[in-house]
């Protein structure tokens, strides 16, 4: 860890470094005061941050699929943010120690009490719960572990064998992480209301995972492009395609829960409109109000215009602004579950997503200076720095 | 009668090169011809202001406008029906031909929009009097200023292209 190695990102690893330390100490102390409120707050800040490196690992999976110069600019801190999963894997084990507080179905007698949870039952049982976790994040790590070797190869060799490898691997590594997401989420945020479900969640929040890692490397790309060799792959066609993608993930964010609402409210049924009627009511239709202006509005209107997409300041202050809204998109999907009669917003909710969010973001500039910051051997290369025009 | 001058070129680079001088030379009346899209192109002849996307935004706004219109129309004036107990406007049941109306109406707006704008179809143009012409469907890119420019002069104009390094300078008659 030599600061040295990207003076453009000093200042942000100084706060992640502050903030973190801060956020960790007001964590141990919320953990004694009032140990309930810090796992939902845990949980909360857990899901937001683990979803970065979710994201990060879809979207440079797509990348070794399809190609494309966008690629070139951001592969390296989409692996970076990738790189972060074996810290949240880590990260993971202090939620063990809160089931009970957290999930209603962990309590045996409330489930035999239930006809419907008696018969989830071999599913929703905590030996079973720990086992999956315990795979998905085999499968991420295993992931991360195959194409961060084969970069680092990449970089020293040169072997064109190698970017066939990632490809083959990135198509059923993007089925492996689709399956294993859709469930981990199911476990770990929609088994917050055993009776509810939702068959499109685990791609809600694929969709949403992918719109934050979009965001978050757009803004670092930002803050690299001082760099000359950085600038040169970041011309405006390239920020163009960025910016489309981002458009893309915040319009598939608003169709998939745009059509969970739809599919739920025209059925009107007993055992899934309830999640709904929590959050329009006591204060939470405030925070669904701002996701629908915040998350979806105003980043869809101004992402159409082709300026906003090609001036790379302009880009950057949308993603952040992407980024700061997706804490909103996570506290709607998570805290009525424990709030369900008022909004309620907790300063241990500050410092969970401060001091996860400092250990993250640690984690990923230190994985980040630990390779040049252009894949050496990229196919894509060598076009995008040729580009004279 | 000349229509203009068309200079041949064999790489896309050369023509990007020579259509920004030709522009930045004065050259106002002037188009290239490539087999493919070239970004740059743009920027060199300085081809940002085209008003599709207006046409096309407008277009979805009316699409929209019209799809919630008519389901509220339909669904309170003049059939109000009791589905389920829900409001008349029941607005999520409007959204989706909502949205659909909105992608038809631009998108029917981009395509007869653009060829509107561009003056198509169009069964006569002078630059397929050049034979080689043709190959700009294929492999070849061709620039071609044209004589209504008020910097065109028949022999300056060719002395400049066959400065930008074309495989050759064709008249183009009218």
């Amino acid at each position: 860890m030599n600061d040295s190695a990207i003076p453009e990102l000093s200042g942000l690893r100084r706060a992640a470094i502050v903030f973190g330390g801060v956020g960790v100490l007001a964590l141990l102390v919320g953990a004694f005061l009032s140990p309930a409120q810090f796992f939902h707050s845990y949980l909360f800040a857990y899901m937001y941050w683990v979803g970065f490196g979710i994201g990060c690992l879809g979207i440079v999976m797509v990348y070794h699929l399809t190609g494309g110069g966008w690629g070139v600019a951001v592969r390296r801190l989409l692996e970076a943010g990738a790189g972060t999963l074996p810290l949240m894997a880590v990260l993971f084990v202090p939620l063990l120690f809160g089931l009970h507080q957290i999930y209603e179905w962990t309590h045996t007698e409330t489930m035999m009490a239930d006809e419907v949870l008696r018969a989830k039952l071999p599913y929703l049982n905590i030996p079973f719960f720990i086992a999956r976790a315990v795979f998905y994040f085999a499968a991420w790590i295993a992931l991360v572990f195959f194409l961060t070797r084969w970069s680092r190869e990449q970089d020293r060799t040169g072997d064109p064998r190698l970017a066939v490898n990632m490809r083959k691997l990135s198509g059923g590594g993007i089925v492996l992480l689709a399956f294993t997401v859709t469930f981990a989420v199911f476990d770990w945020v929609m088994s917050l209301d055993p009776h509810w479900f939702s068959t499109v969640f685990g791609m809600l929040f694929l969709g949403g995972q992918a719109l934050g890692a979009m965001a978050f490397v757009i803004a670092i790309a930002y803050l690299l492009s001082r760099r000359p060799e950085f600038a040169r792959v970041l011309a405006p066609t390239i920020l163009n395609d960025l910016g489309n993608l981002l458009l893309t993930f915040v319009m598939i964010w608003a169709y998939l829960s745009f059509s969970q609402l739809l599919i739920i409210w025209a059925g009107n049924l007993p055992e899934e409109i309830p999640w709904y009627l929590h959050r329009i009511a006591g204060g939470w239709n405030l925070i669904a109000t701002a996701l629908a202006i915040f998350y979806f509005a105003v980043p869809f209107l101004v992402l159409l215009g082709r300026s906003n997409k090609r001036q790379h300041h302009r880009l950057a202050t949308i993603a952040v602004a992407i980024i700061i809204a997706r804490l909103l998109d996570l506290f709607f999907l998570i805290m009525p579950e424990f709030y369900r009669d008022r909004l309620s917003v907790h300063w241990l909710d500050v410092a969970a997503i401060a001091g996860v969010g400092g250990l993250w973001v640690t984690m990923f500039l230190w994985r980040l200076g630990s390779q040049p910051l252009l894949p050496q051997h990229d196919p894509e290369l060598a076009p995008a720095l040729a580009r004279k025009h | 009668m000349l229509y203009g001058l068309m200079a041949e070129f064999d790489n896309p680079d050369t023509l990007v090169v020579a259509s920004r001088r030709a522009y930045q030379d004065g050259y106002r009346q002037l188009d290239a011809y490539t087999p493919f899209p070239i970004e740059e192109l743009h920027e060199a002849l300085d081809l940002h202001h085209t008003s599709v996307p207006l046409l096309v935004l407008i277009g979805g706004i009316v699409g929209g406008v019209t799809g919630y219109g008519l389901e509220y129309w339909v669904s309170v004036v003049a059939y109000p029906l009791n589905i389920g107990g829900r409001p008349f406007h029941s607005w999520p049941a409007f959204i989706p031909v909502t949205f659909e109306m909105t992608v038809l109406f631009a998108a029917i707006t981009a395509v007869f929009g653009m060829l509107a704008l561009n003056k198509l179809p169009m069964p006569y143009h002078p630059v397929f009097n050049v034979p080689r012409f043709a190959l700009a469907t294929r492999d070849r890119f061709f620039l071609c200023i044209e004589a209504k420019d008020r910097k065109f002069d028949a022999m300056a104009t060719r002395r400049f292209l066959e400065s930008c390094g074309p495989r050759e300078v064709t008249d183009v008659e009218q």
